[in-house]
């Protein structure tokens, strides 16, 4: 199968991944190559084949609904690049007594002005 | 008992050790650490290392979580990563009297398989510094072959912990899929992945797999079955043992070289009583197409998730093979292609897995070479992926089968390591370990040490 570049493009548009020009060019020609060796899969005859997701044999596997203690506000933060804190309605990054904040990421829609 | 002499311990001489005072836990602890401090800037096999003073020290790849321990992936998106959780192996190991004595080097987010791949530069083969350990499990892998750990864990997808123990002689066990919790592993290919033990005798990597199976709530494929194997059960030898020998794993692809050690460790087999079985697994030939898109669709799932929000840096960081695969999964899970690609190869799995099937109706245990060649040049097969992909190549076809594969060293071919594989049934560690044991016993490769 031949790749195009606008082919690249989408996939990465896909995948939520910003590739540079010099990127694109050299996963462009190494994908085609990858996918000209995985051509070969077209030769396997599958038909009445079921497919194989899972070998481990185990299905529906359920424990008891039971609450266990989970991570702090405090643990799950820990790690956060960037940290909001808000006491009113404002969010800002300053901290103040007690707060512990939470996530910040960038907003899903924005406001019309 | 000298520094020395301590560190060239196996896991089970060192537990009789300290049972007979022959040392202390700290006297144990501080010959270790001495020695890495030591060798490992030569090897850069330990990426982050931490100071005990008791327990049995241990090294964990860098894919598994450890509690307050920076763990990276490899990867610089997670250079400040530290965990608040340990995964399920790593509290398993500690109510054992393990101790962490570093974090170890490996491909990032394991995705290679030289060790070159890593954001903190490569591990070196503690048999020839210009050469690759193998990998992802580089790191661990070199760990132990040159004495800076007891034992170590490794990550197992498509050959994982298996190729890295044969280019660098020690032993390497995938177990079973589903034998080992996965909780607290940086997932890779989710129905692939396998934890396990790399460690320098047979018989210690057996009792490593039975501190780290059993059941665990936090991971629904872990089977609730504990591997536990009685020393007597692994002695009791292999005569009338089957034994098959897979012809598509000796075609053109293997080393010549390579492929008379591995001749000449099955003949041991033979002498040891077991029945020599020529066996055919028709479809591996197309493992490798099956395997990589498989593994890159459940690669590009899982990394998908990643977001930089709750920790680390953002997606654009990635390195080259990463990118490269997510980029590989996107496409075959897309849509007009994910009926030729992702749900062809799901498929062709299938009939990998019925090959295994067929043949363990005939033979107890499948042998062979883990890897094609041995450790390759640093730098010799980072610009061309396919030529890469390919060093996997007998390995792969274990992980879509979800069957349990041990590395067990079995000579060299001009001063380089060779590891025999033997792979099991489904759920059954215990034949090949029982294989591997006998042969390590009537071989003395498992002694060698590398001159560091």
């Amino acid at each position: 199968m031949k790749l195009t570049k606008d082919q690249i493009k989408h996939v990465a548009k896909l995948a939520n991944l910003p590739l540079s020009l010099k990127e694109e060019n050299k996963y462009f020609d190494q994908l085609s190559k990858i996918l000209g060796y995985v051509e070969q899969l077209s030769q396997i005859n599958t038909l009445e084949v079921e497919p194989t997701f899972n070998t481990s044999g185990q299905s529906n596997v359920m424990r008891e609904d039971k609450i266990t203690t989970s991570l702090s506000q405090e643990e799950a933060l820990f790690n956060a690049p960037q940290k909001k804190y808000s006491r009113s309605a404002c969010f800002d990054s300053v901290k103040r007594a007690g707060e512990v904040g939470m996530f910040a990421t960038k907003g899903a829609f924005e406001e019309k002005t | 008992m000298d520094k020395n002499t301590i560190t060239k311990l196996t896991l089970i001489q060192t537990i009789k050790a300290l049972e007979n005072k022959k040392f202390s836990e700290e006297e144990l602890n501080k010959a270790y650490l001495e020695r890495a401090a030591k060798i490992n800037p030569k090897l850069n096999a330990i990426i982050i290392s931490k100071k005990n003073y008791c327990g049995i020290p241990a090294a964990i790849k860098d894919v598994i979580s450890t509690k307050g321990i920076r763990t990276t992936a490899g990867s610089k998106i997670l250079s400040n990563f530290i965990p608040p959780y340990n995964a399920t192996v790593v509290n398993k190991l500690i109510d054992q009297g393990v101790s962490i004595i570093g974090k170890t080097n490996c491909d990032e987010f394991a995705m290679g398989g030289s060790g070159e791949n890593s954001s903190f530069g490569s591990t070196k083969n503690p048999w020839n510094l210009n050469k690759v350990p193998g990998g992802s499990s580089s790191g661990s892998a070199a760990a132990v072959a040159a004495d800076l750990c007891v034992f170590a864990l490794g990550s197992d997808t498509g050959g994982s912990i298996r190729q890295p123990a044969s280019l660098c002689s020690v032993v390497g066990l995938k177990p079973t899929y589903g034998r080992v919790s996965r909780y607290g592993l940086i997932p890779m290919a989710s129905s692939l992945d396998s934890i396990g033990p790399m460690t320098k005798s047979v018989e210690d990597a057996a009792l490593v797999l039975g501190w780290i199976s059993g059941s665990d709530s936090y991971d629904a494929n872990c089977s609730s079955a504990d591997f536990l194997l009685q020393p007597c059960k692994l002695q009791t030898g292999i005569k009338g043992l089957k034994v098959g020998i897979p012809k598509e794993y000796f075609e053109k692809g293997l080393d010549p070289k390579v492929k008379s050690v591995i001749k000449e460790a099955i003949q041991k087999l033979e002498e040891l009583g077991a029945e020599i079985i020529e066996i055919s697994l028709p479809h591996s030939k197309y493992a490798l197409a099956i395997y990589y898109i498989i593994v890159s669709s459940e690669i590009s799932s899982n990394m998908a998730r990643y977001d930089g929000i709750r920790y680390g840096l953002s997606r654009q960081d990635l390195g080259q093979e990463v990118k490269r695969r997510i980029m590989l999964g996107t496409f075959a899970l897309s849509s007009g292609y994910w009926d030729d690609y992702y749900a062809q190869a799901a498929k062709a799995r299938t009939l990998i897995k019925q090959d295994f099937d067929k043949a363990f109706k005939q033979v107890d245990v499948i042998a062979g070479p883990v890897s094609p060649t041995t450790a390759w040049n640093l730098g010799e097969k980072i610009d061309d992926p396919l030529k890469m992909y390919l060093s996997d190549i007998y390995t792969i076809s274990a992980n879509l089968a979800g069957i349990p594969g041990l590395s067990v060293p079995c000579g060299f071919s001009e001063n380089l390591p060779v590891g025999l594989q033997i792979l099991g049934k489904q759920w059954d560690e215990e034949t090949i370990l029982r294989v591997g044991y006998a042969y390590e016993q009537s071989t003395n490769w498992h002694r060698e040490k590398p001159k560091i």
